[in-house]
């Protein structure tokens, strides 16, 4: 099992080391030379012409896995509300399961669930499975696990589906470790071929993408990230079936003690990861008393406002307000940068917006090579300006 | 009381640019760093070492001779002792068998309190190592950790970062903890005194078969995750800039944009 250059093909050509995204290959003697770092993702095979280079991956499996069947999504709510990432999962898993004839599972776990049900069942939830009990009020690692753990070894999924929040991020890796299973992580892409699941990720700060498969085990497992996928047009005449799981937790039995609860951001807000628009500030703003204007114009359009880590260490905003690689990643689908350069550590955070708009004074900054459309300008013009225009259009309506 | 840092080698991801023709990577020159998250994990092993009596940092990676110098910044930074694990059979592996491995080393060292990893590594971002090395460990995680503080009975006091703020937990050990560094972190080169004590530092190399456990669970073979294809996301397009000699027209232009745009008309 591996890599291996077949060097009677092999012309040193050096096509594979330019194809190879983990620089891992080599020409030595004219020939090319897998170092250490080969991470086996398979580039450098694509990239050879002559045939030269061969990976022997692990057979599938004899296993039948045919008894796996339908498509999950783990429904993480936030207070009283479905969160909207659980609607996009819903949807997704949907396509999905039209594809395969199976049906889809929403697992909903809290103190009262069932009226959700009725609600996440328009965007083609065919059944729930829902647990209830005081001690689910909040989530925590041990038992939510334990529960789907459970669910999964009894109801046998085919896919598994989870949000790529904080919670999705330390649940759904807890439950695949637990069922020695695959599981991929922050999924922009999601389609089916050849009967498995193709699952698309960013990585290496968004530099390159992967398609990732899990063959040989089942449930197939992935956290998607929100404000990705689509959400389908609800339709509340659709059927949907209960099943409610008894679960008995013991408190005692927790080993990690929630003390205290502390928000830091405004009630009633959106959170930067749901939001549909992020109008963010950086060093340019110059103060915290001047996100008024950004703020003004967030309410004009129903958007979030966001931070630079500049903007944040200058200790202008909350850190929770942070993009970037030491914050948040966001995928809106209208990001307007105003007063940030742009750094590659800030572009990591935002790169997967719909549509990027910057208003910069340097007509260099960086945040320019990845934006649709761009003003080089003085932002204490142009955004208050931009929001009277808005205002005065949005009215008519 | 035992406390274990999981760190790893990584390129660093700010560096590596887009050829704007070939659209491939350009990796030339990139170095690699240890992976900043891991870095702050470390710093705080080392910070409750200073703090409590009797305590040992072992600093652990698994990854290609290469990574040595990463774990040698750790020792440097004032952990006790390192261990590399490598050998050809760990190359491909996913995250689970990551996790596997760093598990059976983990161990091999013996009793352990606190499992310390950075919340992910830049170079895939995953977060998942931290979680499934908890698991199969048997102890419980926190993620998203903040903020540790521990007191001489080793009452663990955490801030969790949420999305909407954050929380205080307690614990005790054993527990893994994954950190996440405050914005204004930025990982310090430690002193040349520290960097030439770090030599003497007891340092080993385990192979797979030093590691013992089911060689068929090691790198590729081990991995339930393939990856099938890699490649360079779509470009965006180019940039469309507004002349903004007349302020009204531009906001005007932009506004028309904004307008058309499906954000807004769902509202």
């Amino acid at each position: 099992m591996g890599i291996e250059i077949i060097l009677d093909k092999c012309t040193g050509c050096a096509l594979c080391v330019k194809a190879c995204p983990f620089n891992a290959i080599k020409i030595k003697n004219k020939k090319a030379d897998i170092e250490a770092n080969c991470t086996l993702c398979g580039s450098c095979v694509e990239s050879c012409k002559l045939n030269a280079i061969i990976i022997e991956r692990p057979k599938l499996s004899n296993k039948d896995l045919s008894e796996y069947k339908d498509v999950w999504i783990f429904v993480e709510l936030r207070g009283k509300e479905i969160k909207k990432v659980s609607l996009e999962l819903a949807s997704k898993a949907r396509e999905i399961a039209d594809i395969l004839g199976q049906r889809v599972g929403a697992v909903i776990l809290g103190e009262k669930v069932r009226h959700f049900c009725n609600q996440i069942k328009a965007y083609g939830v065919d059944i729930n499975y829902i647990a209830e009990n005081d001690n689910l009020i909040n989530y925590n690692t041990s038992n939510y696990a334990a529960i789907l753990t459970g669910l999964v070894n009894k109801y046998k999924p085919n896919i598994v589906l989870f949000p790529a929040t904080h919670i999705g991020r330390d649940l759904a890796p807890r439950v695949a470790a637990t069922l020695k299973v695959g599981l991929t992580a922050d999924c922009t892409g999601m389609s089916i071929k050849d009967g498995l699941l193709l699952q698309s990720r960013p990585a290496f700060g968004g530099n390159i993408m992967a398609d990732i498969i899990s063959p040989n085990s089942r449930p197939q497992m992935a956290t998607i990230r929100p404000n990705v996928m689509k959400i389908n047009n609800p339709d509340f005449s659709l059927k949907t079936e209960i099943i409610s799981i008894p679960v008995d937790i013991d408190e005692k039995a927790r080993k990690i003690i929630l003390k205290k609860t502390i928000k830091t951001t405004k009630t009633g807000t959106k959170s930067l990861d749901e939001a549909d628009i992020i109008i963010s500030g950086g060093r340019g703003m110059g103060s915290p008393e001047n996100f008024k204007i950004l703020e003004d114009l967030a309410k004009t359009i129903n958007g979030v406002v966001g931070a630079s880590r500049a903007a944040v260490d200058a200790g202008w905003r909350p850190r929770s307000d942070q993009v970037g690689q030491s914050g948040k990643t966001v995928s809106p689908k209208l990001y307007i940068a105003c007063g940030i350069s742009g750094k590659i550590q800030h572009q990591v955070g935002m790169k997967g917006s719909g549509t990027i708009i910057a208003i910069n004074t340097d007509p260099e900054a960086p945040i320019f090579d990845i934006a649709d459309c761009g003003i080089v300008g003085d932002l204490f013009e142009i955004i208050p300006a931009l929001n009277d225009e808005l205002k005065k259009n949005l009215k008519k309506e | 009381m035992k406390i274990i840092a999981c760190i790893k080698q990584v390129p660093d991801t700010t560096e590596v640019k887009v050829d704007p023709k070939t659209h491939t990577l350009i990796r030339d020159g990139v170095p690699s760093i240890l992976n900043p998250y891991d870095h702050f994990a470390v710093e705080e092993s080392v910070r409750i070492k200073d703090q409590i009596a009797e305590v040992s940092v072992t600093v652990i990676t698994m990854g290609p001779e290469q990574a040595r110098s990463a774990l040698m910044r750790c020792l440097a930074l004032g952990a006790d002792d390192a261990v590399l694990i490598s050998d050809k059979k760990f190359a491909g592996s996913d995250t689970w068998a990551t996790a596997y491995t760093l598990s059976l080393a983990i161990k091999k060292i013996g009793k352990f309190d606190i499992v310390f990893c950075g919340q992910q590594a830049i170079d895939g971002d995953t977060a998942q190592v931290g979680p499934e090395l908890a698991q199969q460990l048997g102890i419980p995680q926190i993620t998203y950790v903040e903020k540790v503080e521990i007191d001489e009975k080793l009452k663990l006091t955490i801030h969790k970062q949420t999305e909407e703020g954050y929380q205080i937990l307690e614990t005790k050990p054993p527990v893994l903890l994954a950190l996440l560094p405050p914005t204004s972190f930025q990982p310090e080169h430690p002193p040349m005194s520290s960097i030439l004590k770090a030599k003497k530092k007891p340092f080993k190399v385990w192979d797979a078969k030093t590691l013992g456990g089911d060689e068929s669970k090691f790198g590729l073979d081990g991995s339930y995750t393939q990856v099938i294809k890699t490649y360079t996301p779509p470009t965006r397009g180019e940039c469309e800039f507004i002349e903004k000699d007349d302020i009204k027209q531009a906001a005007k232009k932009l506004s028309e944009i904004l307008l058309k745009h499906e954000a807004l008309i769902k509202r």
